[in-house]
């Protein structure tokens, strides 16, 4: 119970020197917005109307202090360039990006638990062997390239979907994931063979130990000491793993988004960062990096309960 | 056996794309911009091994020419991020004390920001460029190494040949790096070949993103986004440059796993 405080309270922190920060970092951009939106020829009247119009006006804190309360009620302010509220812009593009995100985590984890497993299996063996060079030749290649070719051999190739022909989920959520599931295979494999090769050399680990020969003493089969005993404790460094995944998971889906022509917050946020327009780029950024923080907490949590001895450190 | 012929082979590999890319920053066989008109699409051929792209230029003078932005961008990045991260780990992993607890809070809290997000907010403060986008992934490189190096520091700076030297008289200076920092120099020295293909990495995608290198500056990652819409018309301005980037950051991989296994 007092982990779970402690952690709270340093979630809370956390979250609030993120927006104080990202709120700072774009306080210093040399220029003014107003002026900018009103063109050299404005007056100094209308200048200071606009600034107070579009909350430009007053001390640094106090500002921040308005935009945050803003933030947390859902005004993140408005674009600069389509003059629309930024909140209606990122409802729109959410779902798409985390569609895309949630998937290729299934993915990795689905993925390189069984091939963790054989390669630990087999350790030093031909499927090992195998498996690490596939492993290696599969994390050199750059989020993106994988993408191309995975547009290439599945889209052109095997015209298993057509490629930018991306389906928006109101128009249905079979077309709509059999799209997103081509960027989330884009970037899940990269994390996959991270995640073998960390789970193999965990399993190697753990199959020396004293437990898994009295487990073999005990009659149990090689399946079930690998899945019952082996298995839960080799997982353990492979979770921290995959908690770290998830910031990068949503990072290459800003990239995968561009190869894939989808219109997700990826796309948004280059979009915004190519015209300048600070309210979008700021609320996508603070959003992500919120969402990236609250699961690493979800995830130091679940760390607590499946292994008691983190709550003693 | 096995183990010692593939770190051999990382190892020839990531010096010869080493090569390949320093010889990038002073020489390419044809003007990287130069276009012909006669030669739009044309296939690979001896005079021109990678092809040309759709304006008729020479795609190997551009990958090479590319390759030498790709490597002064990771080399920048790596001197201010490993620089300044081994700097703040030695001292902070040493002394302790509040500004050990500081720096490390903050480093909790920049590892929370996705590393090209982080980027690309500086970039989006910056503006694009070759030396903006060295600042801003040098800068998001900083915590990292100084994580790793504070690590190894903790762990050494009790061990008893810190002891007798401090028993000796040896200064703190001297300690930290006459005895300490070439103990650790297998872990640093696999970490700036991960680092490096990191910074490859994040400098392809950004400059695919259009955010990162801008013209007239080559960079692959620039001339992949480019291509990939004659991906069926001409696959070559686009598969090339892929390989090459491939290479590149396999060699340095399979480099930095020998680099780990060499000090364990």
């Amino acid at each position: 119970m007092k982990y779970l405080i402690k952690k709270t309270g340093t979630l809370i922190i956390t979250l609030l020197i993120i927006s104080l920060l990202s709120f700072l970092a774009f306080q210093v951009i040399p220029g003014d917005a107003a002026l900018s939106k009103l063109g050299t020829g404005a007056t100094e009247q209308k200048r200071q109307e606009l600034r107070r119009e579009m909350g430009l006006d007053g001390p640094v804190l106090e500002r921040y202090g308005r935009w945050l309360a803003g933030f947390v009620k859902g005004d993140m302010g408005e674009s600069y360039t389509y003059a629309v509220p930024v909140s209606d812009m990122i409802r729109e593009k959410l779902p798409v990006t985390l569609a895309i995100a949630v998937m290729a985590f299934f993915l990795m984890m689905a993925v390189s638990i069984p091939l963790g497993l054989l390669a630990g299996k087999y350790g030093g063996r031909l499927p090992d062997k195998i498996l690490s060079v596939f492993d290696q030749v599969v994390m050199a290649i750059p989020g993106f390239f994988m993408g191309i070719l995975i547009t290439c051999v599945f889209g052109l190739v095997l015209h298993w979907f057509t490629p930018g022909g991306y389906v928006p989920y109101q128009e249905g959520w079979g077309p709509f994931l059999g799209y997103l599931i081509f960027p989330a295979i884009s970037i899940a494999l990269p994390k996959c063979a991270m995640g073998v090769k960390l789970l193999r050399s965990s399993v190697i680990g753990e199959l020396k130990k004293d437990y898994v020969r009295t487990a073999y003493s005990r009659g149990n089969s090689r399946h079930q000491v690998l899945l019952g005993h082996v298995l839960k404790n080799s997982l353990l460094p492979v979770l921290t793993f995959w908690a770290l995944a998830i910031a990068d998971i949503v990072a290459s889906s800003v990239i995968l988004e561009q190869v894939f022509t989808i219109p997700g917050l990826g796309t948004l946020l280059v979009q915004s960062i190519s015209n300048r327009d600070y309210p979008v780029v700021q609320a996508v950024i603070v959003l992500v990096a919120a969402l990236v923080v609250v699961i690493n907490f979800l995830v130091d949590v679940l760390y607590g309960v499946i292994d008691p001895r983190v709550e003693v450190r | 056996m096995k183990k010692k012929k593939i770190s051999a082979f990382g190892g020839i590999l990531a010096v010869a794309m080493m090569a390949f890319m320093l010889v990038g920053i002073f020489y390419t066989p044809y003007d990287p911009e130069a276009m012909d008109p006669f030669l739009k699409f044309a296939p690979a051929s001896l005079a021109h091994p990678f092809g040309c792209d759709q304006f008729g230029r020479d795609i190997f003078s551009r990958v090479l020419e590319g390759s030498g932005t790709t490597f002064l961008v990771a080399l920048g990045t790596l001197a201010i991020g490993a620089g300044l991260g081994t700097f703040l780990g030695l001292f902070t992993g040493y002394f302790g004390g509040w500004p050990d607890e500081a720096i490390m809070r903050f480093n909790d809290l920049v590892v929370a920001f996705p590393n090209i997000l982080l980027a690309l907010i500086f970039i989006s403060i910056l503006g694009p460029g070759k030396y903006n986008v060295i600042l801003a992934l040098g800068i998001v490189f900083i915590p990292s190494f100084a994580r790793l190096v504070r690590s190894e520091m903790i762990v050494q700076k009790d061990m008893d040949y810190v002891r007798s030297a401090r028993l000796m008289g040896a200064g703190h200076m001297r300690i930290l790096f006459i005895h300490i920092l070439p103990n650790i120099r297998g872990t640093l020295l696999s970490a700036l070949a991960i680092g490096f293909n990191n910074a490859v990495l994040s400098e392809a995608g950004m400059s695919y993103l259009g955010i990162g290198v801008q013209p007239p500056d080559a960079s692959i990652g620039r001339m992949m986004a480019e291509g990939q819409a004659y991906i069926f018309t001409a696959p070559w301005s686009l598969l090339f440059p892929g390989m090459v980037m491939i290479l590149m950051v396999l060699g340095f991989g399979l480099l930095s796993d020998s680099f780990d296994t060499g000090t364990a």
